[in-house]
């Protein structure tokens, strides 16, 4: 039993970490709900320049042979920059699910996209592709899995509450994957898990430096007992949370046999976190954090949007139970 | 990061489990805070302790068998779901024993380590005051030196199991002049010392669960000090971060808790069928049992790594005793009609784990610590 992440772990995690703070600043997130893709200008390219687009495949077809015990730090880190790119759909779910499934679709496809020059996207059969227009292959996820090529595919669009999540309903000529559905939708749970921890670390930090500097009555709101517990409560969500998502990772990595529980553990108590930290980031702002102009709602919204992605909290505490014989 | 146990864990975990399904009391043992069965407890201590499990990861020479973390809390999961008796001696194995080890001096570690591990010297915390609970730095019990003595007067109140007890850990002002947090020291009291004594007060459930003690010119000699004169607070701090934290409730006891829940539920949903909303209440407390398992886990990794517990042990006290109170809330919940009836194990447990978030400092401590020493809001 070790729970430690190697060095090299925590050096990609931090290289990263400084990646997203020079190049995804809040002007970067809010640009693109503003532009046409809902993407970003370069920061795809720059994650697949360190290897990150494509860590999961396999080193014979150009990745890193990386897991999702590697992985995980990094989804956390996309968390906290609400990273408007697709490490989920791509690195976390589709490469790995392509690499599984071998044959034509692998054999035309996963090079490319551990190279970065496919984009590889994925959603719930009976949800929405985040971001398909800008992909080349969307996974539809549901008791098989589907590959859709979007070059030949009809996309209808939605907007998200999160204006850089553009919603598609995918449609077209599909081939059926020879891989696991249940271990690839378990994947995309798991990696958005870990995202909402990032969200939610992310929400209580900016809370807390607030509340440190906003004065009232003489004082800062961060020296009232009324907001220091809603923050503590906050802080306890997210340090019971992040352990489990990482033992779901390393669940996924080496295929136990109660993945699918622990899966389920670790997006119900990571979506539970970050709903709790969106409500509370803005409880302890004020009317300051209701406003479009302050950045606190560009992870807010990232927030609500990925505790409902992949199975919500009840989802999962149903799963829960019925893996558990109730 | 490797999640899985090792073969040495394994066989460590098999060994236990086998130890105790061969030892462990067919029927329950009497409550601990009655005379007969805290007597009863410490005669389990006694077999625990001969048998080498009293205090596993303790070194070999006060009867442990140098266990790692990783393998005193599989000993707990396997403790716990077994069914074994609580443990009598858990206060001072638990909680003064730590601070024996960091400032005990060799003689006082020979003298007291084992036999508190075997439970032939059991230990009540004397702390709390009637004027002086979650303000711990405003107790008044004076304790002035007099030549190689120091004499106590004063009070001390909610001593678990403190009617019973062999022996006190106390902290007290060794200089009647200081205030606050100056001038406290740290000593080990004998239950029979003339001038001292105890009576037992009723706690929730109706039995002589508590102590309040009386001193009234009570000596005590200075080889029973433990760590400097007037440096009683920063060695009591140093008992704290085991109470909140890893020591005192280890993630198996709620483990096997919540697998209990999960037993009562599916015995109950045969004959009444299923109840989706008591279900998910269940699987709640479910949750709260493994996310602080995993927890637990990822804090022992940092700890190997030479970090301090410090104060993140706050963010477990919290969990385990909110969660204690959640699991019995529940179960009571599932039994209907019966679950009034103070005849159930679940009552005795709910009775109990409502003291959790009060004593080791009450949870509105906690997230103030929290809140202030982990996240680093202004203190005023």
């Amino acid at each position: 039993m070790d729970f430690s992440f190697s060095d090299d772990q925590i050096m990609f995690q931090e290289a990263v970490r400084d990646l997203l703070a020079n190049e995804c600043p809040p002007e970067v997130v809010r640009a693109a709900w503003e532009n046409d893709t809902g993407r970003t200008d370069g920061l795809w390219a720059s994650l697949a320049e360190m290897g990150v687009v494509g860590m999961t495949a396999p080193e014979s077809a150009g990745g890193l042979g990386m897991d999702e015990t590697d992985l995980v730090l990094l989804l956390e880190e996309a968390g906290r920059a609400a990273l408007p790119e697709p490490l989920l759909e791509h690195t976390a779910v589709g490469i790995p699910t392509l690499a599984e499934a071998g044959g034509s679709v692998a054999e035309a496809w996963l090079e490319r996209a551990a190279a970065g020059e496919a984009t590889l996207g994925a959603g719930p059969d009976d949800g929405y592709a985040p971001g398909a227009a800008t992909c080349d292959l969307v996974l539809l996820i549901g008791g098989q899995i589907r590959a859709v090529p979007v070059g030949s595919a009809s996309l209808v669009e939605h907007r998200s509450v999160d204006g850089s999540r553009r919603l598609f309903e995918v449609d077209g000529d599909a081939v059926v994957l020879d891989a696991d559905a249940a271990l690839a939708f378990d994947r995309a749970a798991a990696a958005a898990a870990a995202q909402c921890v990032g969200v939610a670390q992310h929400l209580l930090d900016t809370t807390v430096e607030y509340a440190a500097q906003r004065f009232q009555f003489g004082k800062p709101v961060g020296s009232y007992q009324a907001v220091k517990h809603h923050l503590a409560n906050t802080a306890l969500k997210i340090e019971f949370a992040r352990p489990a998502v990482r033992h779901a990772a390393w669940c996924i990595a080496t295929g136990e046999p109660d993945r699918s529980r622990d899966v389920s553990l670790a997006k119900a108590l990571a979506a539970e976190a970050v709903d709790l930290a969106a409500r509370t980031a803005l409880q302890c702002h004020g009317a300051i954090g209701y406003t479009f102009e302050y950045d606190l709602h560009l992870w807010m919204k990232r927030g609500w949007a990925l505790s409902a992605v992949w199975g919500d909290a009840a989802w999962h505490r149903n799963r829960i139970a019925e893996a558990l014989g109730m | 990061m490797d999640l899985s146990f090792t073969s040495t864990e394994e066989a460590f975990r098999e060994e236990a489990r086998t130890w105790l399904a061969e030892n462990v009391p067919a029927e329950p043992l009497a409550s601990m805070d009655t005379p007969e069965g805290f007597e009863e407890h410490r005669a389990w201590e006694h077999i625990l302790f001969d048998a080498g499990w009293a205090v596993v990861s303790w070194p070999e020479r006060y009867g442990g068998r140098e266990a790692s973390l990783v393998e005193w809390l599989i000993f707990e999961e396997e403790y716990w779901a077994s069914g074994a008796p609580g443990r009598v001696s858990s206060n001072g194995v638990s909680l003064l024993a730590p601070t024996i080890f960091d400032f005990g001096t060799p003689e006082q570690q020979d003298r007291f380590l084992r036999p508190m591990a075997r439970g032939d010297e059991i230990w009540a915390q004397g702390w709390s005051e009637p004027d002086a609970g979650s303000d711990l730095a405003g107790i008044k019990t004076r304790a002035p030196r007099d030549g190689d003595h120091f004499v106590i007067d004063g009070q001390k109140t909610w001593c678990s199991r403190g009617a019973f007890a062999d022996w006190f850990f106390c902290l007290v002002r060794t200089d009647p002049d200081s205030e606050r947090h100056a001038g406290l020291s740290y000593l080990l009291v004998p239950g029979d010392t003339e001038g001292l004594e105890a009576r037992a007060v009723g706690r929730l459930d109706g039995e002589p669960g508590f102590a309040e003690l009386f001193f009234d010119g009570a000596r005590v000699h200075e080889r029973y000090l433990l760590g400097g004169e007037g440096e009683g607070w920063a060695v009591a701090m140093a008992t704290t971060g085991s109470e909140r934290g890893l020591n005192l409730r280890a993630p198996g006891r709620f483990m096997a808790a919540a697998d209990r829940l999960v037993g009562l539920y599916k015995e109950l949903a045969e004959s009444r069928g299923s109840d989706l909303g008591r279900r998910d209440q269940v699987v709640s407390a479910w949750m709260g049992a493994q996310a602080y398992r995993w927890q637990t886990y990822a804090t022992e990794a940092r700890l190997r790594g030479g970090a301090p517990i410090g104060s993140e042990a706050s963010f477990m006290k919290v969990l385990w005793s909110e969660l204690d109170v959640e699991l019995h809330a529940t179960a009571l919940r599932l039994l209907g009609r019966d679950g009034e009836r103070a005849d159930s194990s679940w009552m005795d447990g709910y009775v109990f784990a409502l003291s959790g978030p009060i004593y080791a400092g009450t949870n509105e401590i906690q997230r103030n610590i929290i809140s202030e020493r982990v996240l680093g809001l202004p203190r005023r």
